[in-house]
């Protein structure tokens, strides 16, 4: 901008007077604005550095107050399953349920099976034996606590024939004992038989599970394994859905929809839970914005106003040569909107960046850059600077030239 | 003559002085209200997190196998143990027992519902709704209405004394009846007071106060679980060690922290022939996101504070730039860097000293504000704070004004006096 007026200056007086003739202005204008940014460079780089620090922090805050709630969601997927959908009446499901489950969630979330029994162990005590899909209950139930999961699926059950130490026993599955059960069953560790309608299967606990709930008193089996033995579909499918309350909703709604045989129902202490926890954090969070937010606008008025009243000589000066009160007050808008847009755009991407190491610290996971939130600061930015800058002139244009160039 | 100078700056220059002031003030502000709600933040939020339920279980230590699925208890009443009733009141009696928000007894009792002709095997859970233990000095109301404050009842919760009781949504309606107002279960006519709905097991069981069910079971004080939510620190390295390997002080340590296994191990102490444990699905979970939330908020409170540091400092450099005439006029009189510095560090020590006790009434009322209005609880900052929050406002004014204040005692008194700068 400042490129076509200093040339005219070096120029020859002929391309000095073409351009007057053009726009003098307009050049004299854009002069004076860069002239008073390079010659008074101490004030003028301390109001843009205040400038940028509160763009910089109004950035970041607003960044995260969009982001948190993403965040935090993910933390509380870590709790499970939201939403369950169960056989109505106790019934199994259909067979291709998962599959339904899986193509309603289209990668937004994960689900489980689980089917049920009551078996009997060789002594008779009654035990619920649970079949499930391991690699799935894996990523869903992060607080289970085993110490060993068996191998998944065991289709060809080529991997059993290590386990095949005892002749009389041809096959012998894999299981994941809750660690009640395996103190109720097989205290030593040993493999052991149970029973369901006339059907025996033979186990071997390879690894136990601890939850502090029912799972401690529970043997899981792989699910194939489990229907070739018990012939029981399963009969609940635990879904952890990604995503804000209105697209769990959606999620469930959709999973009714898509599996007429079964009962898609919340699990609210879940969904309340988070909600409240969101809210009130991205509230507080509101709150603290908010007070930074107004903190770093008081600096920048402060120092931005410290600096136009500095100036009020350049002020009185101009005045007295005869520029109207609509120039001096253009003259010192521009100046603040330049400043104002300058710090705004250096301080969104210092902000961004305080935004994303904060992510990197805290959730180990980036902070998505919002470009939305450019507007806003720059706006934010602008109505501050151009209210300090605007503020001490309507003061100043009451007094007299002569009166301020006198330094009184 | 130095205290004059100070005073007299004072009486004279109100507005700059005022103004200088209200950046101190709004600074210390912020600061305090931002400390308090990060000091307290982890309080609040774990609460909050209180309302996913019980975070720690107490089970009778000789007990049997649980054989539950969905909600459908099939294990015989005769068998397994059962706690005490008398015992719960300990639990109020633990070194953290101010840690205990509340607690929830229950009790499985397989029974015979008659209704409308028709007869169907049940599950009847025995608890506390919102019973008042008397502990000590004070009443301490506890049951499932604080533990799972998800459930929610149509029509009226049972007094814990009554012979009312609730019944699980889905069992209404196979019930067949909207309002049900009377069933029959194992010969005894209950009055029905609302319809409970819980998303879980219990929207297909009846529960009744837990005096009802130890009599239909015909086992007075028996309780089969206990369901305790606390406050709990989260899970680090330290709490996942084994107690029983430590050493005398270290032990000590890690017992008086509010770790869920210390806590637990204190409930096992405290009811006898019990075992405690936590709920993994809950106490893990939880000390993961209430880590996140402290560490977000206490990474904002930085922020905070540097904000009001910067607002402090740009606050004070322009008051002090706008006094060069002054410094000028007291350096040709023949004052030192020395003295002239010693006057304005005078001064921004008396502004800080009151901008910052204002700032720390104001800001603690913030606090208040915003516990109010989103935690619906006070969040206090102890007073304790106060000395350490002056020392912060003196600190940063001074800090902000150092700046200034070289450039002001370098000033050639000559050019000051002319204002030409």
């Amino acid at each position: 901008m400042s490129a076509p007026g200093l040339q005219n200056m070096s120029h020859a007086a002929r391309d000095l007077a073409a351009s007057r003739a053009h726009g003098p202005h307009t050049s004299m204008f854009l002069r004076m604005l860069v002239r008073a940014a390079v010659l008074r460079r101490g004030r003028a780089a301390s109001a843009l550095f205040a400038m940028v620090v509160a763009a910089a922090v109004a950035t970041a805050m607003l960044n995260l107050y969009v982001d948190v709630q993403a965040k935090l969601r993910r933390e509380f997927r870590n709790y499970g399953a939201n939403i369950i959908v169960v056989g109505r009446d106790g019934a199994s499901l259909p067979a291709n349920a998962v599959a339904q489950v899986d193509s309603v969630l289209a990668g937004r979330g994960i689900a489980a099976p689980f089917a049920m029994i009551v078996a009997r162990t060789s002594d008779g005590q009654a035990i619920v034996v649970a079949g499930t899909d391991f690699d799935r209950v894996r990523q869903l139930d992060h607080w289970w606590q085993v110490s060993g999961w068996p191998a998944g699926d065991s289709k060809d059950n080529s991997h059993f024939s290590q386990n095949q130490g005892e002749v009389g026993h041809p096959e012998s599955y894999a299981a994941l004992v809750g660690v009640r059960a395996l103190a109720a069953v097989t205290p030593k560790n040993q493999p052991f038989d149970l029973s369901f309608q006339g059907r025996t299967i033979h186990l071997t606990p390879a690894g136990t599970v601890q939850t502090g709930a029912a799972e401690d008193s529970r043997i899981y089996l792989s699910l194939a394994d489990f229907v070739a033995w018990a012939g029981v579909e399963p009969s609940t499918i635990e879904v952890a859905a990604n995503g804000s309350p209105e697209e769990v909703t959606a999620i469930m709604n959709q999973l009714a929809q898509a599996i007429p045989a079964a009962d898609a129902r919340p699990v609210r202490q879940i969904m309340e839970g988070e909600a409240r926890v969101l809210g009130k954090t991205r509230a507080t969070l509101l709150a603290a914005a908010a007070l930074i937010i107004l903190t770093a606008a008081l600096c920048v008025l402060s120092t931005l106003m410290g600096w136009v009243f500095d100036r009020r000589r350049d002020f009185a000066i101009m005045k007295a040569l005869g520029a109207s009160g609509r120039l001096l007050n253009g003259f010192f808008a521009a100046e603040a909107a330049a400043l104002g847009a300058t710090g705004a755009v250096i301080g969104f991407v210092v902000g961004i960046g305080i935004a994303a190491w904060i992510g990197r610290v805290n959730f180990h996971a980036a902070v998505v850059p919002r470009f939305s939130v450019l507007p806003l600061v720059l706006a934010g930015s602008m109505a501050v600077t151009l209210v300090s800058a605007i503020l001490p002139i309507s003061l100043l244009r009451r007094v007299q030239p002569a009166v301020i160039l006198r330094g009184e | 003559m130095f205290v004059r100078l100070v005073y007299e700056s004072f009486r004279r220059q109100k507005r700059r002085k005022v103004l200088a002031g209200a950046a101190i003030t709004l600074g210390v502000t912020v600061a305090t209200a931002m400390i308090a709600v990060a000091t307290d933040i982890g309080d609040k939020i774990n609460r909050e997190l209180r309302t996913i339920g019980a975070n720690l279980v107490v089970t009778p230590q000789e007990d049997s196998l649980d054989v539950e699925i969905g909600g459908v208890n099939l294990k015989p009443p005769s068998d397994g143990a059962y706690l005490n009733e008398a015992d719960l009141p300990k639990i109020k009696d633990i070194f953290w027992r101010n840690n205990i928000t509340s607690f929830a007894p229950t009790l499985p009792v397989p029974v015979r519902l008659e209704h409308a002709g028709k007869q169907q095997d049940v599950t009847l859970l025995g608890t506390y709704f919102a019973k008042r233990l008397p502990l000590g000095g004070e009443d301490f109301t506890t049951g499932v209405r604080s533990t799972y404050a998800w459930w929610k009842v149509s029509g009226a919760w049972p007094d814990d004394n009554s012979r009312n009781v609730l019944v699980g949504e889905k069992l209404a309606r196979r019930l067949g009846e909207t309002a049900v107002e009377e069933i029959t279960v194992s010969g005894r006519r209950l009055r029905v007071s609302g319809i409970l709905s819980t998303g879980g097991a219990e929207d297909d069981q009846i529960v009744a106060p837990l005096a009802l069910a130890q009599e239909i079971l015909g086992k007075p004080g028996a309780v089969r679980r206990v369901y305790v939510s606390a406050l709990t620190k989260p899970e680090d390295a330290f709490g996942r060690r084994d107690p029983k390997s430590m050493s005398g002080p270290i032990y000590d340590r890690w017992y008086c922290t509010p770790y869920p296994q210390a806590i637990a191990l204190q409930l096992t102490e405290a009811i006898p022939h019990s075992h405690a444990e936590q709920i993994r699905q809950v106490a893990q979970n939880e000390g993961a996101v209430l880590t996140r939330i402290e560490g977000l908020i206490f990474l904002i409170t930085l922020a905070a504070l540097f904000a009001s540091a910067l607002a402090v400092s740009a606050a004070m450099a322009t008051a002090i730039f706008e006094r060069r005439a002054e410094v000028g006029l007291m350096k040709a009189l023949g004052a030192g860097k020395l003295a002239v510095a010693a006057v304005f560090f005078a001064e921004a020590t008396l502004l800080a000293l009151i901008g910052g006790a204002v700032g720390f009434g104001a800001g603690a009322l913030l606090a208040r504000q915003i516990g109010q209005s989103i935690f619906n609880s006070q969040i206090s900052i102890p007073p304790v704070l106060l000395p350490v929050i002056l020392a912060i406002a003196v600190i940063v004014t001074f800090a902000g004004s150092a700046a200034a204040i070289r450039r002001a005692v370098t000033l050639d008194p000559v050019f000051a006096l002319r204002g030409e700068l």
